[in-house]
């Protein structure tokens, strides 16, 4: 069965996260890079201690903020990943090569403000508190910056206003 | 204690000077005039609701072809139709499915295409009779190009409703949402202060006939809901605890704004209908304007566990719909994120969208023919025992 879990998750980056960071080339100013990364496992690789070798060998910064691994499904991780430049193209390079499937997510969840009826479904699954409900006038309010991508607001959003950007 | 009837109201609506607010504005109006204040200077109060609402679908006829068929199964756009009724008349369930699509397009989406205005498939098969001789139908059909359209719901704008949790520690998906595990959230479903039956709880005004808002339309209250449960346990003031009453509305699909129905799809659970709902309540006594100020920290409902797959579910406590809007609510020593699942948005826009009406004069309110029954609870239904 698809024992679906979510663990360590972490809703507000930390200040060295948050500290210069480009949103477009996740390069910093001071060399640092920072990346949000969708990991899919293929079944059986759930085995593998991927981050913590991400963490002893390439010395990076890892913050996981969505998981959905079951040990005879290939499973998601999402997570915020940081250090120098070189640490980070190494440690996704050491992904391929243990045949983790790796996305590189921009930007964050597109919401159709046309379709939307401002229900508040998906603010019932949204983990980062990105989707909350205005609490004067019952908007949904949507903070793209706190989106980690996890995508359960597409599922939840019973009219489709909520969509993957391709 | 002064008395106005419908009628007197509906005068000062044909002359243009009813005095209509919303059944959230006239708390202020109480707070600062006093009940007595609010009977003298308001006539009608108007209340919305935009919510899930599965029992729903639509009447239609779609006129006859040459040869005729007497269409014993249909499709629209790939979703099964009721055809069990006279040769070209049908009934599309808002929760049927598509058969090639699955859970993505269901009766609700034909019926929002239909209002829209955009084009359906029409697929009919029939056993063939002398008197229609034809075994198979395909054909386009818009709203404008059938004879009847008309929306009948045979239960909706239930009179408060359970909220819903999930205690075990799986994510179980249900017509009340995603429910998260290990108390991961409560998910809720009313406009509260601002519902339809929560603001009449004893059906004074609201019965048989009585015209509301539905979908945009005019539209009828057509008979008690089906499920109506008035005999469910009431709060002092009169308002049920959780689900109760509810009402059969019919109204002219053909008239509808696609803005005020709305397909729904419930992840793993199915399709589903958002369906607008605005009822008007004739200020006819103090006693009616104590009712439509009830506020949201005085109705109560029961969070239920949905986990348990039983007609009874567990109740885990009794809230009130102002702990339920505040974010989050508290169950034993937990603290639990709330969600609504109803539009309190779209039941605001509904809500002044009818007062608008009234206040212009293009809305009158309809005495009711019958009342809603006061008493009675639905049966349960137990299988077979023995052969």
């Amino acid at each position: 069965m698809n024992s679906e879990k979510r663990i360590g998750i972490n809703g507000r980056a930390s200040d060295r996260a948050n500290a210069g960071v480009s949103a477009d080339t996740g390069e910093t100013s001071t060399g640092e890079k920072r990346v949000k990364a969708l990991l899919t496992y293929p079944p059986g690789a759930v085995g593998k201690p991927i981050t913590y070798s991400l963490v002893r060998q390439f010395n990076l910064w890892i913050n996981i903020l969505h998981a959905e691994i079951a040990a005879d499904k290939a499973g998601r991780l999402i997570m915020d990943i940081q250090g120098s430049a070189d640490d980070v193209d190494r440690g996704l390079r050491f992904l391929t090569a243990e045949d983790i499937e790796y996305e590189i997510l921009n930007g964050s969840i597109v919401w159709d403000e046309d379709k939307c009826v401002h229900c508040g479904a998906c603010t019932a699954v949204c983990p980062s508190h990105a989707l909350t409900m205005d609490n004067l006038d019952w908007s949904l309010l949507f903070d793209k910056e706190k989106c980690y991508l996890c995508r359960l607001c597409t599922r939840a959003c019973p009219v489709g206003a909520m969509s993957t950007p391709i | 204690m002064g008395y106005k009837s419908f009628e007197e109201i509906n005068e000062k609506i044909r002359s243009k000077k009813a005095v209509v607010v919303t059944a959230e504005e006239i708390i202020g109006i109480v707070d600062e005039k006093g009940v007595g204040g609010a009977f003298r200077d308001v006539d009608v109060v108007t209340c919305g609701t935009f919510s899930p609402m599965c029992s729903s679908g639509a009447f239609l006829n779609f006129g006859h072809s040459d040869p005729p068929i007497r269409m014993s199964k249909i499709w629209l756009n790939d979703v099964p139709a009721c055809a069990g009724l006279a040769a070209v008349d049908a009934y599309i369930g808002a929760t049927e499915l598509s058969e090639s699509r699955g859970m993505e397009y269901g009766g609700a989406h034909v019926i929002e295409d239909l209002i829209a205005g955009r084009k359906v498939k029409l697929r009919a098969t029939s056993y063939g009779t002398d008197c229609y001789p034809r075994r198979e139908l395909e054909a386009w059909i818009t709203k404008d190009s059938i004879n009847e359209a008309y929306m009948f719901n045979p239960r909706n704008c239930y009179q408060n409703y359970g909220a819903a949790t999930n205690s075990s520690d799986r994510t179980i998906y249900t017509y009340m949402g995603t429910l998260l595990p290990k108390l991961g959230n409560v998910n809720y479903c009313t406009a509260g202060e601002l519902s339809p039956l929560i603001c009449d709880p004893f059906y004074r005004t609201i019965g048989l006939g009585s015209r509301i808002f539905l979908g945009g339309a005019q539209g009828y209250v057509a008979w008690q809901g089906t499920q109506h449960n008035p005999s469910q346990p009431r709060a002092e003031n009169g308002v049920p605890i959780g689900g109760a009453a509810c009402l059969a509305l019919i109204g002219d699909l053909k008239q509808m704004d696609p803005r005020y129905i709305r397909a729904a799809v419930f992840e793993k659970y199915g399709v589903t209908m958002f369906v607008g709902v605005g009822t008007a309540i004739p200020l006819l006594d103090e006693e009616m304007v104590r009712h439509v100020a009830v506020r949201n920290r005085d109705i109560k409902t029961e969070i239920f566990d949905y986990s348990v797959g039983r007609r009874s579910k567990p109740s885990l406590g009794e809230v009130s719909y102002e702990e339920l809007r505040s974010g989050s609510v508290q169950v034993g020593s937990r603290t639990i994120p709330t969600a609504p699942l109803s539009s309190l948005k779209m039941a605001r826009e509904i809500a002044q969208t009818l007062k608008g009406w009234i206040a212009r004069g293009e809305f009158e309110l309809q005495t009711p023919v019958a009342a809603l029954p006061r008493e009675g609870s639905p049966q349960a239904l137990e299988d077979c025992e023995g052969e």
